[in-house]
């Protein structure tokens, strides 16, 4: 088949964000995706999440994998240079890119089956490093692309389509990035545009590994009675502990009246993560609790989604390399040769 | 064997971990201070501690670097390999040991023994056990410098120039040194049947191994990125660029100009070049040929999406579980053909460390210009074994070449843009990088559905459209790549011989001795793939070619006669392949060999 470009149907009432650009600049091609696919949704947040933040579309990249999940990249941010790289290594393509210009905005959309099987090494790696990123999951439990084979992420128990029970332990990618030392840790679902948007938001916003596992219905072959990560099930039993607003630069353009349940996170940029705790005792500043606290209510078969950790002092991979300022890829020869004169000294020691 | 000056082979047996390998480097580089040209090798195991280990140093006035085969002294200081060891030394040649403890009964007659009892002068001279250790090695260095007649200030410079700055371990070194000399002075017979004269035969020439010079040349080259994984024998490569980087590349305060990635594995390294390659940084990886294959897919991508990648490839013998401590030239065609679908890709192939040098910079450039992945095609002899060589060299003038991109001011000129439109005709389409312009040349970069504006397809036509291109770019790479290099005989001849990469020296020596015996033979050194059209030319032009390769299925050959189409029956294989660097024994005896075998059948 061939590409469908979106018609470009400029309406004047189409609002402008701070920097110029109306929503339909963040949107990409047509999806090909089955029609009520998950996906969808997380496309049309991260456009809404980037149209609200006021970036210019060419300063983001977007990476992917492999799988319905990582060819939506192509459905939104038309006017970002974007990767679809591999099945399940889209985090060391992201990580070299990183390395080449940090002046970038990195978003890398994997599925559960790119992340957490194939490409578990990869995803384990890109989040003990720290890269500078908005790593999204698009979680479904299933293969899609190539029609339904179990992910590593099913449940236990859950059936898939044809009736047949996983009975392989599921990986959960949120403990996982808890555990690896991922500064920004969120879970959200697909169908809750109300929380996925700023929690995209708050992601893109934090410097460091920013993680967010969206659940998001397969409605070819994983939306039935059987499956954990079906609207259904996930509707029922999404637990969510906060909601959260994004507040640029201090600059009080709020919204909601902060109460007793209120946390404010000042990210590296000024910028104010406020989130209202909807669990009373939940305190997304603590590695640790957020992980029993997640262990705690798997147990019980609860999906907990919200932010569920960050570290808004936390250090990108380029400062712990010491990275110049500069991105690498603007260095020129000058800046990089060290000249015929220097290597007649290399030579001399080498006699 | 008969009494030489200049011109002998000499191998230390040594237990791994004993610290004898810094005392036989300073051997070695005693003799080239001496003006005389040396190749040592090191032959190792793939441990760290415990297990034999070699070092051969041959010693050539007329400058042969290859490895010669046989031993005239052998200095064997590993009781567990003693015997062996013994049996490789040529008739009339010398057995130096560590006579503290007497011979082992029935130890050739045909070879003369010295005995020098270093443990037993250790125990006498020093406390410390591991000082006793290490200064065993510098004791030998003294006895040997004494019979060979290697002059005592040379040394003694040496030392004091490894110990720069450490005075508290010069002055013990020295002083070992002095003693073993001192030693050997007065209780061995000495000048030996062959000895090192004092001669002007190494000129200019630097004396390093080839990662180290690739490591450089990659700083040179302008690679910022260096992802990588430890295998044997490529890990000096990354650690070099290291070095170098932290000598050139770190500003006043302390920001770097490079970023280096010690990876989870090679998928990952190769990944990170992948995704720096296309956000318009030079990246590097170094590897060996496990990690190649762990690469593949990533590589087929790079082809397909036409992303620039530098790979140092430091080839070894076979599989993990292979021969990692030994050299082969056996990646050519896994490297050639790396990956699924129609995939080529350009190989580079340094006789030496100063090409590994020049040609990791150019790799780099010619990955821009292509915008492809280059591989950099060494081997562990020249790889990890110090290499007299000439300079390195670097034009002032000399700029990156980063092939064609348009940048935010081409862009907003309204220069009209497709990723993968062939403009010029060269099979080289434009690029952008990420970021560069608020509206114009974003692109989506995917495999092979796409058309030439980078837009989803899966019609044949398009993908026919880019395949062929792709080979177009192909052809473009012939005159891009180094070309080859022709040396004639002294007179016409029909007989060509083509050979490649660390097999030069012996391919020279066994060139040199065949035309001793009147066998003139034109020689052309292949230095990349693909093949640029004189290499097809050299063979049509000749009645009988040898290609020479260390690998056992004549691999470049493979490439050249589906390159050209040629009749197999034109190019005929030398082929070693047992893990050892090629001599110039075995080219000659085998292309001495396969021309009387050929007479005979035209006698018959
Ligand atoms: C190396 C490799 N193996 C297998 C495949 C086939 N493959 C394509 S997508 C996919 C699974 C994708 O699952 P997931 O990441 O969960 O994405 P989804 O389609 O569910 O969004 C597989 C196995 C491939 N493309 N590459
Ligand atoms: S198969 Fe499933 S994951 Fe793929 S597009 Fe359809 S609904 Fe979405
Ligand atoms: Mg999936």
């Amino acid at each position: 088949m061939t590409y469908i470009a979106k018609p470009k149907l400029h309406h004047p009432s189409l609002t402008r964000n701070r920097v110029g650009f109306t929503r339909r600049d963040y949107e990409g091609k047509i999806s090909t995706l089955c029609a009520g696919c998950g996906h969808d949704s997380i496309s049309a947040a991260i456009v809404q999440a980037c149209w609200e933040l006021d970036i210019e579309p060419h300063r983001v990249a977007k990476l992917s994998g492999i799988g319905c999940s990582s060819k939506t990249p192509d459905y939104f941010l038309g006017q970002s240079h974007g990767f679809n790289t591999v099945h399940g290594r889209m985090p060391s393509v992201l990580t070299g890119a990183y390395l080449a210009n940090r002046d970038l905005l990195y978003l890398g959309v994997s599925g559960d089956g790119d992340s957490a099987s194939i490409g578990i090494g990869q995803f384990v790696h890109a989040m003990r490093r720290g890269v500078d990123m908005t790593y999204i999951v698009e979680n479904n439990g299933v293969y899609g692309l190539t029609k339904g084979q179990f992910s590593a992420t099913a449940d236990q128990g859950s059936k898939s389509k044809k009736g047949v029970e996983n009975t392989d332990s599921p990986v959960d990618l949120v403990s996982l990035a808890l555990q690896l030392g991922a500064s920004f840790v969120a879970r959200s679902f697909s169908g809750d545009k109300a929380q996925l948007v700023p929690l995209i938001k708050a992601a893109m916003k934090h410097r460091g590994a920013a993680f967010i596992d969206v659940i998001s219905p397969c409605v070819a072959f994983n939306n039935h009675g059987g499956s954990t990560k079906s609207y259904d099930y996930v509707r029922e039993h999404n637990d969510a502990v906060n909601r959260l607003d994004i507040i640029e630069g201090r600059a009080a353009i709020e919204v909601v009246q902060p109460d007793d349940g209120v946390i404010d996170v000042e990210q590296h940029d000024g910028s104010v993560i406020r989130l209202r705790k909807l669990e009373a005792d939940y305190d997304p500043r603590d590695r640790l609790e957020a992980m029993n606290f997640i262990a705690h209510h798997a147990a019980k078969g609860e999906v907990v989604t919200g932010l569920l950790f960050v570290d808004a002092d936390a250090r990108d991979f380029h400062a712990h390399l010491k990275t110049a300022p500069t991105p690498l890829n603007q260095l020129d020869t000058a800046a990089l040769c060290p000249g015929a004169a220097a290597l007649e000294k290399v030579n001399a020691g080498l006699r | 064997m008969t009494a030489s000056t200049n011109d002998f082979v000499i191998k230390f047996a040594n237990v791994n971990g004993s610290g004898s390998a810094s005392a036989n480097e300073l051997f070695a580089k005693a003799i080239l201070r001496m003006g005389v040209p040396v190749s040592p090798r090191n032959i190792f195991p793939s441990n760290i501690q415990g297990l034999p280990t070699w070092y051969e140093v041959r010693v050539s006035a007329a400058g042969h670097l290859g490895r010669r085969g046989g031993v005239d002294l052998m200095v064997a200081m590993n009781p567990q390999t003693f015997e062996a060891d013994v049996r490789e030394i040529e008739a009339g040649g010398y057995l130096f040991f560590d006579s503290t403890k007497p011979l082992p009964p029935g130890v050739r007659s045909d070879i003369e023994v010295i005995g020098m009892p270093l443990t037993m002068l250790c125990v006498k001279h020093y406390d410390d056990p591991r000082q006793r250790q290490l200064l065993k090695n510098v004791l030998y260095l003294g006895g040997l410098s004494m019979l060979l007649g290697i002059e005592a200030d040379v040394v003694e410079t040496l030392l004091s120039e490894q110990y720069k700055g450490k005075p508290q371990l010069a002055q013990p070194n020295i002083d070992a040194f002095r003693l073993g000399r001192a030693w050997a002075k007065d209780n061995l017979k000495h000048p030996l049947k062959f000895a090192v004269v004092r001669a002007d035969n190494v000129g200019d020439r630097i004396f390093i191994d080839g990662n180290s010079a690739a490591g450089l040349g990659c700083v040179y080259g302008g690679a910022t990125v260096c992802a990588w994984y430890p295998i044997t024998p490529s890990t000096s490569v990354a650690e070099a660029f290291e070095k170098y980087c932290h000598k050139f590349r770190v500003d006043a305060d302390g920001k770097r100009k490079f970023a280096i990635v010690q990876a989870e594995d090679e998928i990952a390294s190769i990944g990170m070049v992948v995704g720096a390659g296309w956000n318009g940084a030079r990246a590097f990886t170094a590897t060996s040929g496990p990690g190649v294959s762990l690469m593949t897919e990533f590589l087929g991508l790079a082809y397909f999406a036409e992303i620039p990648a530098t790979i140092v490839n430091v080839q070894r013998g076979g599989p993990s579980t292979g021969m990692p401590t030994r050299t082969q030239q056996a990646d050519v065609l896994s490297c050639a053909w790396a990956s699924h679908g129609d995939t080529q890709h350009v190989l580079l192939f340094p006789e030496d460390p100063h090409e590994s040098f020049g040609f990791a910079a150019d790799a780099l450039d010619l990955a821009d210009k292509l915008q492809t992945p280059v591989f950099l095609m060494l081997d562990l002899d020249i790889g990890m074994n110090q290499r007299l060589c000439k300079p390195f060299q670097w034009d002032a003038e000399r700029t990156h070449q980063r092939g064609k991109v348009l940048d935010a001011e081409a862009l907003e000129s309204g220069v009209p843009f497709g990723r993968y439109r062939d403009v010029d005709g060269d099979g080289i389409a434009y690029r952008t990088y990420p970021g560069t312009h608020p509206v114009r040349g974003a692109y989506f970069t995917r495999g092979t559905t796409k058309d030439a504006d980078a837009r989803y397809s899966e019609r044949g036509p398009d993908y026919l459209e880019n395949v062929h291109r792709l080979k177009r770019k192909f052809e473009t790479a012939k005159s891009l790549v180094p070309q080859p290099i022709i040396e004639r005989a002294h007179r016409p001849t029909s007989i060509g011989v083509l050979y490649f990469g660390s097999t030069s020296p012996s391919m020279h020596e066994a060139a040199q001795r065949l035309a001793a015996e009147g066998l003139a033979l034109d020689l052309m050194r292949i230095r990349a793939y693909p093949f640029p059209d004189s290499v097809r030319d050299f063979v049509l032009a000749h009645e009988q070619v040898f290609l020479v390769e260390q690998n056992r299925d004549a691999q470049l050959r493979t490439l050249l006669i589906h390159a050209f189409d040629l009749d197999p029956a034109r190019v005929t294989a030398v082929l070693h392949y047992d893990g050892t660097p090629i001599t110039a024994r075995f080219i000659a005896g085998a292309i001495r060999d396969r021309l009387a075998a050929v007479r005979q059948e035209v006698a018959a």
